[in-house]
């Protein structure tokens, strides 16, 4: 009271006391969960940079078949893997992308507030939550158990992953687009089509591919629904629509519980080569991103 | 919400209007191709539905309710799946108790405390930590982490014998790779999605809610507690059903480091066993009976999931119209 009676201006700080205590208190313990959530990240990087690096060369990037377990490190390569993980992706990718903007574009443009776009914008959402490793037991009977092991069946596995993520993320970025555009060309006479191909379209293009680029990321270091689809070989299969094949997470699973240091040498590599291309193309992501968003939230 | 729904040209009202036409073939061509991609998801849940319980029938009708007993031996053919399940529930809880105050905190942190210029980097820290692949979550859960917690486990379960209750949880029998190992790796891969989605929810508390509390002379705590808390509280439940959802289909890092033997006990430092881990360790071996039986937990799995996810998704979307209608 003292201090308010001589300043003329009132004191806007806290009150003192138990109250700004259990403030501050909450505060920190806000600060510190942030903390801890930099521990384990900090420690897992570090070890995958510490021990891959020393893993990584040209000839194991790009060398092989993929030696047995018992094998040093140092001989073959993880080639046969690099080769499967960017081949099965991106199958997946191509399949999985233009249906997954097709099904945003049938939600946001056509379905609108009608019941059938409401329950398939619903269902996107739980099928995001559908475990991987179902996804390949589904594609293990439907087409496995009929067609044998191959790139093309773990791109389904992937796909059916990707798919409800893409919708989902371009939907958002399509309703971004201001409704003033779309009017704009209704009444130059275009059709509903055209409108949305060449309008609404290439106006939110930026953000559908950043989000489908965060899609193929996560996807490129799935392993649950490739161990049933692909049949991991050791070596390289370059026709992914036909035979075993293999990939990068499914070798690490299968090297980490080995008591050999060469076959543990060679998942520390696969791990940081994972995480590299994941890295990549999440930064892509972000590039395109700050480049090409003219709507954001 | 969207004007185009009322004034889309494309729709025409009534046939009698003068400018009403025919669409163009090519326009009719699209619209079919956007509507069947959407409904492709449908089917596809469908056929997951259909194709894997078919495979799993035969466990099904052969087991009856023995499904349900902790009775597991390939010798033997009895696939009871009990203790998977266990492991199940138990990984998933552990994992919800650990993530659930992080994510809230760092949540709350970055809508409430934070500037927004601060805010975007540690978005990106906690992005960062849903990039980094399952599998390699388990590597490192497996071969650095769990040595390490071996040790951790073995002086904790040392000072709580013979306590009641903590004895019965923490006490040995003790394992590196363990019930305990599982949830805290499952923690780590979930917290992303329950902060980001828990943000979302917090950010659209009402500015004006906020700054009520504020000239009413709350403190930062007491504006969460009396303005953001009872507008967000549906969110952040539906949040962390989603979480717990993602938790109970995580497969890979909790195959690595969960320890691989079917048992029911309280020691959540003892190796267990949970489904997905179980499908995915043993599915390479599996013929006849025993791949319907493992098939068979992937059906449990993703009825379970899909119920979760269900009653999550119904959660955040009646909170989010109530707060609509008020």
């Amino acid at each position: 009271m003292a201090v308010a009676a001589e300043q003329p201006q009132v004191d806007l700080r806290e009150p003192a006391g138990w109250r700004r205590t259990k403030n501050q208190i909450v505060t920190i313990a806000m600060v510190t969960a942030f903390v801890i959530l930099l521990i384990p990240l900090g420690f897992v990087l570090y070890t995958v940079i510490a021990k891959g690096a020393s893993a990584i060369s040209w000839s194991f990037l790009t060398g092989g078949p993929i030696p047995p377990n018992v094998l040093p490190a140092g001989v073959g390569g993880m080639g046969p893997a690099v080769l499967g993980t960017i081949e099965i992706t991106a199958l997946a990718a191509v399949m999985a992308v233009p249906l997954g903007v097709l099904g945003a574009i049938y939600i946001n443009e056509y379905g609108g507030r009608g019941p059938l776009a409401q329950v398939v914008r619903f269902m996107a959402d739980v099928m995001t939550g559908v475990p991987s490793i179902v996804m390949g037991l589904f594609i293990f009977s439907i087409w496995v158990l009929h067609f044998g092991y191959s790139g093309l069946a773990g791109a389904l596995a992937l796909g059916c992953l990707m798919l409800p993520v893409v919708i989902r993320s371009s939907e958002e970025m399509l309703k971004l687009v201001p409704d003033s555009l779309r009017e704009a060309s209704y009444a130059l006479g275009a059709t509903k089509s055209r409108v949305t191909l060449t309008v609404v379209l290439p106006a939110a293009i930026g953000g559908i591919v950043s989000g489908a680029l965060l899609a193929v990321a996560r996807a490129a270091g799935e392993t649950a629904p490739l161990l049933f689809t692909i049949l991991t070989v050791t070596a390289a299969n370059t026709n992914v629509f036909s035979g075993a094949n293999t990939a990068l997470s499914t070798q690490i699973f299968a090297n980490a519980t080995q008591p050999y240091l060469g076959a543990q040498s060679r998942a520390w590599g696969a791990a940081l080569t994972l995480i590299a291309i994941a890295f990549i193309l999440m930064i892509a992501a972000r590039l395109v991103t700050g480049r090409f968003t003219r709507y954001s939230r | 919400m969207s004007a185009t729904v009322e004034a889309d040209p494309a729709r025409p009202a009534g046939s009698a209007h003068p400018l009403a036409h025919r669409r163009p073939l090519g326009d009719r061509v699209f619209q079919i191709l956007a509507a069947s991609a959407g409904v492709l998801v449908l089917v596809i849940l469908a056929l997951i539905a259909i194709s894997t319980s078919q495979q799993a029938s035969s466990w099904f009708s052969t087991e009856g309710l023995k499904v349900f007993t902790a009775d597991w031996n390939p010798a033997t053919n009895s696939f009871g799946a009990l203790s998977y399940i266990y492991g199940t529930v138990i990984t998933a809880a552990i994992a919800i108790i650990l993530a659930v105050p992080i994510s809230v905190g760092v949540a709350l942190l970055l809508t409430e405390v934070v500037p927004r210029r601060w805010a975007q980097p540690i978005v990106y820290v906690v992005d960062l930590l849903a990039v980094v692949p399952s599998v390699v979550w388990g590597l490192w859960g497996i071969l650095v982490l769990a040595p390490w917690l071996q040790h951790v486990y073995t002086s904790i379960a040392s000072a709580v014998n013979g306590i009641p209750v903590l004895g019965a949880l923490f006490g040995p029998p003790v394992s590196g790779a363990s019930f305990f190992t599982a949830g805290l790796i499952l923690a780590f891969m979930i917290t992303p999605i329950v902060t980001s989605l828990s943000r979302e929810v917090i950010a659209t508390v009402p500015a004006i809610d906020k700054e009520g509390a504020y000239a009413l002379g709350a403190t930062r705590l007491e504006m969460i507690q009396g303005a953001v808390w009872p507008h967000s509280q549906g969110g952040i439940v539906g949040a962390i059903m989603l979480g717990l959802g993602r938790a109970m289909g995580e497969t890979i890092a909790a195959a690595l480091v969960i320890g691989s033997s079917p048992v029911i006990t309280s020691h959540l430092f003892a190796a267990g066993y949970s489904m997905p881990a179980v499908i995915a360790n043993q599915f390479g071996e599996a013929s006849g009976e025993f791949r319907a039986a493992l098939i068979g937990l992937g059906v449990l799995l993703f009825v379970i999931t899909i119920i979760v996810n269900l009653m999550a998704r119904g959660i955040v979307e009646r909170s989010a119209r109530r707060k609509r209608g008020a």
